[in-house]
């Protein structure tokens, strides 16, 4: 091309339509891998690989016989591993291992183990392999030999896996009613039991109340307490009963380095051949796990089980932040817009304001646990639960601190946005109103801030946005790794604003980098990042689709 | 023209004697005209000796003149000369400028606007306006002509009903939108929604009308639909208009203001204005040696 081309070509334009092009296309390319990479990584998690069997020569000759899945190959030099002292063939460069993850962790102690692909053998697939979840340590792989029943033999061979469906089956039942029990039923006890404790001690640091009035009261408490002493020693006798049911069943089987061992049913979630399912069986097995990871609790330091505390509290914060800070950014943004006199000082307001939206997080954190939670939180204990002092009410980390900081932090980003919708009115629009004989309030309420919600939506969606996904401030001030109780429930007043809450994005940090056992995380931390994507997503659309039928209602000419 | 016309003719208590020319033969020019003379005229809108400040600069120079009631009065000259700006102080529309100061008094029914105390919503519900853009809200078109009523706490809509069918019907716009009273007004026709404006205007009864180039922003059929209109209108209001086009200043107005650099040049009734203007640059204007 010569000199006169090019030049003609950079004056068309044509440059910067292939920059900016080239520019949308890059930045498109790194969000979808980044969603696909969290999703193939996720949703991969839950589907039931096959399980492999292979012998592992050992450098000192022995033989080893290893089950489990396949979880990841990765290629290394040769002279690292002789460097290290592996003995591997002479004129290998690259050697191939494979990462087995082989569950067992209370047998074998490691259950994600590292072979090099020369010491291994034949891969097998045995048919009758199984795969059980436990409650407790993991996965247990092995090939199930006998049911017992309290120490008698119930099954064995063919009949042996319908039996211990039904039976895990059972052990699931009984543990749903445990945990109703202890979740619902005796929590509630429990809660009555805090509150009559409380409402006693409130009794005896009120000087003014009359002596018969307290005997009386008192009287009625006890009569009370004996009451739930009672519920609660039922409950307790039913729970013992339940146990012991649970406890009733035992299946042998052996491991993969030939030992037998005996895995109590009550143990078991899940059993499963995934060597002998047909692709539809697994296709059940993974929706039913995928079930249970977002509407089950966590188990094992959250490495296993499901998230659903964690979503529920992410929801709700941002709901108890959304409604905190609209009306706060709404009339904050009215007051500058139209009511404040323009001039250096409300500059200064206004560049301090945009400027809190690059304050960093973790600041918002800690002023909101020094500010909010000390102080604040310290004096609404001492004013309104001085009964519960010493152990804090409000005074410590919960739901409400944590909205609340993030509705301070949150708070620019909707007075930007107001602000700018309420400056995109025609003025002539305002001036129709004042001209019908409407007062500046009158004109505001009824004609600007009804024509600027859909600014006032864009500005929430970009809070929700933004507050969904942070987490260095809630780790201060509310969030926690494990919450004993959800923050709505079924005891009054329903929408306990001080208690703790899990969080989405919080438990990801948690699972992935507090986690110790980093190879049984990494899955879930995936899965995991992927439900708070999509819970964003979600919760951005139903801001989007209220957004869009406000401007639908209030069209005017100058959207 | 339409019924509506010949209604409002018939029902009209005009208390001028010498007024009985039909609409449509006031809408030609070079047509006959009843002699109006301002001194005959029932007073409206009383300026006297009214000085308008922006900050430190004089926009307005010592006005004084006369509205005359239920009469179109135009003001004319070129842009920038203070007519719009003197239309916004009969309802004070100015007051929303930080930096607009004025002297001097307007008069309306025996009180001073611009008095300590005057409410100014009150006074904008006796002053109506009409701006050179359409701007009716994003609402349906019922409630835009509802607006000013709801304002003043109107709420029971059986009432509502009546006022808004009366604007609407008064404003020539009834049949064209009776059957979507419902509907956003936005969806509505530029010319549309400037008469909705104006329905919006009346429905509230002002006693005067403030048009603001109402017809600027239309197209010529449009704008001959507004022009007919205030021709009906005047019947019952008094009417200020300001204008640019000074084909349609001498087709409905009764009389002119000539205004220039802030000054009041000439104030007469539109005839003798524009067939013999007593001052040079009043004749220099109309006959386009500038402007």
């Amino acid at each position: 091309m010569s000199f006169v081309n090019i030049k003609t070509w950079s004056k068309s334009g044509a440059p910067w339509i292939w920059l900016n092009a080239g520019a949308v296309a890059a930045s498109m390319v790194m969000v979808l891998g980044l969603l696909l990479l969290i999703a193939v990584r996720g949703f991969g998690h839950f589907w039931p690989h096959d399980l492999m069997e292979v012998d592992v020569t050992n450098p000192d000759g022995s033989v080893q016989r290893v089950l489990g899945e396949l979880t990841r190959s990765e290629e290394l030099a040769a002279s690292v591993l002789r460097e290290a002292g592996v003995q591997i063939p002479k004129d290998a460069l690259v050697i191939e291992r494979h990462l087995i993850k082989q569950g067992n962790r209370d047998t074998l102690g490691r259950d994600f183990v590292w072979y090099l692909e020369p010491r291994m053998g034949e891969l097998r697939y045995p048919v009758n392999a199984v795969m059980l979840e436990r409650r407790e340590w993991g996965n247990f792989y092995g090939y199930p030999l006998e049911l017992k029943e309290e120490g008698r033999s119930i099954a064995q061979g063919d009949a042996l896996w319908a039996e211990l469906q039904a039976r895990i089956e059972r052990a699931n039942a009984i543990h749903e009613q445990i945990r109703k029990i202890e979740r619902q039923d005796i929590g509630k006890i429990n809660f009555r039991m805090e509150r009559l404790r409380l409402d006693e001690r409130r009794m005896a640091l009120d000087p003014n109340l009359p002596a018969e009035e307290v005997a009386q009261r008192k009287a009625a408490m006890a009569v009370e307490r004996a009451q739930l002493d009672e519920e609660y020693a039922s409950y307790g006798a039913q729970l013992e009963q339940l146990y012991r049911d649970v406890k009733r069943d035992t299946l042998v089987a052996e491991i993969m380095d030939g030992r037998k061992v005996n895995v109590s049913v009550a143990n078991i979630v899940r059993a499963s051949q995934p060597n002998n399912m047909s692709v539809f069986a697994k296709i059940g097995y993974y929706f039913e796990r995928f079930g249970e990871f977002v509407g089950g609790y966590p188990r094992e330091a959250n490495t296993e089980g499901g998230i659903f505390p964690a979503i529920f509290g992410t929801v709700t914060m941002v709901m108890v932040m959304s409604i905190i800070v609209t009306p706060f950014g709404i009339l904050a943004a009215i007051y500058l817009r139209e009511y404040a006199r323009q001039g250096p000082l409300l500059r200064l307001i206004r560049v301090s304001v945009y400027n809190l939206a690059g304050v960093p997080s973790i600041v918002f954190g800690v002023f909101g646990l020094g500010f909010f939670v000390y102080f604040l939180g310290g004096s609404i204990d001492e004013l309104l639960y001085p009964e519960a002092l010493p152990s804090p009410t409000f005074g410590t980390p919960g739901l409400f601190w944590a909205s609340l900081t993030l509705a301070l932090l949150t708070l620019p980003v909707v007075i930007v946005a107001t602000e700018e919708g309420l400056a995109r009115i025609p003025s002539t629009i305002r001036m129709g109103s004042l001209a019908l004989g409407a007062t500046k309030a009158e004109t505001l309420w009824k004609v600007v801030v009804p024509l600027s919600t859909p600014a006032m939506m864009t500005g929430l969606i970009l809070a929700i946005a933004r507050a969904a996904g942070e987490v260095a401030p809630l780790m201060l001030v509310g969030v926690v790794k494990l919450a004993p109780t959800l923050p709505i429930d079924g005891n009054a007043p329903f929408i306990h604003m001080e208690r703790k809450i899990m969080h989405l994005g919080f438990h990801i940090y948690d699972v992935g980098f507090q986690s110790p056992n980093v190879e049984a995380a990494r899955p879930l931390v995936y899965a995991t990042a992927l439900t708070l994507v999509v819970l964003i997503v979600l919760l951005n659309l139903t801001a989007i689709g209220i957004r869009n039928h406000l401007r639908e209602k209030y069209r005017s000419e100058s959207d | 023209m339409n019924a509506i016309g010949k209604d409002m003719d018939m029902t009209s208590s005009n208390p001028s004697p010498v007024r009985t020319h039909s609409v449509s033969s006031h809408m030609f020019e070079g047509e006959e005209r009843q002699k109006l003379c301002l001194d005959d005229e029932t007073v409206s809108l009383d300026v006297r000796n009214l000085n308008l400040y922006y900050g430190s600069d004089l926009a307005l120079k010592n006005i004084s003149l006369k509205i005359p009631a239920q009469r179109v009065t135009a003001f004319i000259g070129p842009s920038g000369c203070g007519k719009s700006t003197l239309l916004r102080c009969f309802n004070r529309m100015n007051d929303l400028i930080d930096i607009c100061r004025i002297e001097g008094e307007i008069i309306l029914d025996g009180e001073d606007i611009y008095r300590r105390g005057v409410d100014v919503a009150e006074l904008r519900r006796k002053v109506g306006m009409v701006f050179q853009k359409p701007n009716p809200f994003p609402k349906s078109i019922y409630e835009n002509v509802a607006y000013g009523l709801r304002l003043q706490g109107v709420n029971n809509r059986r009432i509502l009903d009546e006022a808004v069918e009366k604007a609407l019907r008064g404003a020539a716009l009834w049949d064209e939108v009776k059957d979507r009273l419902q509907d956003n007004a936005m969806g509505l026709s530029g010319g549309q929604q400037q008469r909705l404006v104006i329905a919006r205007a009346i429905a509230i009864e002002p006693e005067v009308l403030l048009l603001d180039e109402p017809a600027s922003a239309l197209d010529p059929i449009s704008t001959l639909k507004i022009e007919e209109l205030i021709n009906e209108l005047k019947s019952q209001y008094t009417i200020v208009i300001v204008t640019h086009n000074m084909q349609q200043a001498a087709r409905v107005s009764d009389y002119t203001a000539f205004m220039y650099m802030g000054d009041m040049i000439e104030y007469n009734d539109t005839d003798t204005i524009f067939t013999n203007p007593s001052k040079k640059q009043t004749e220099d204007y109309i006959t386009g040696r500038y402007g």
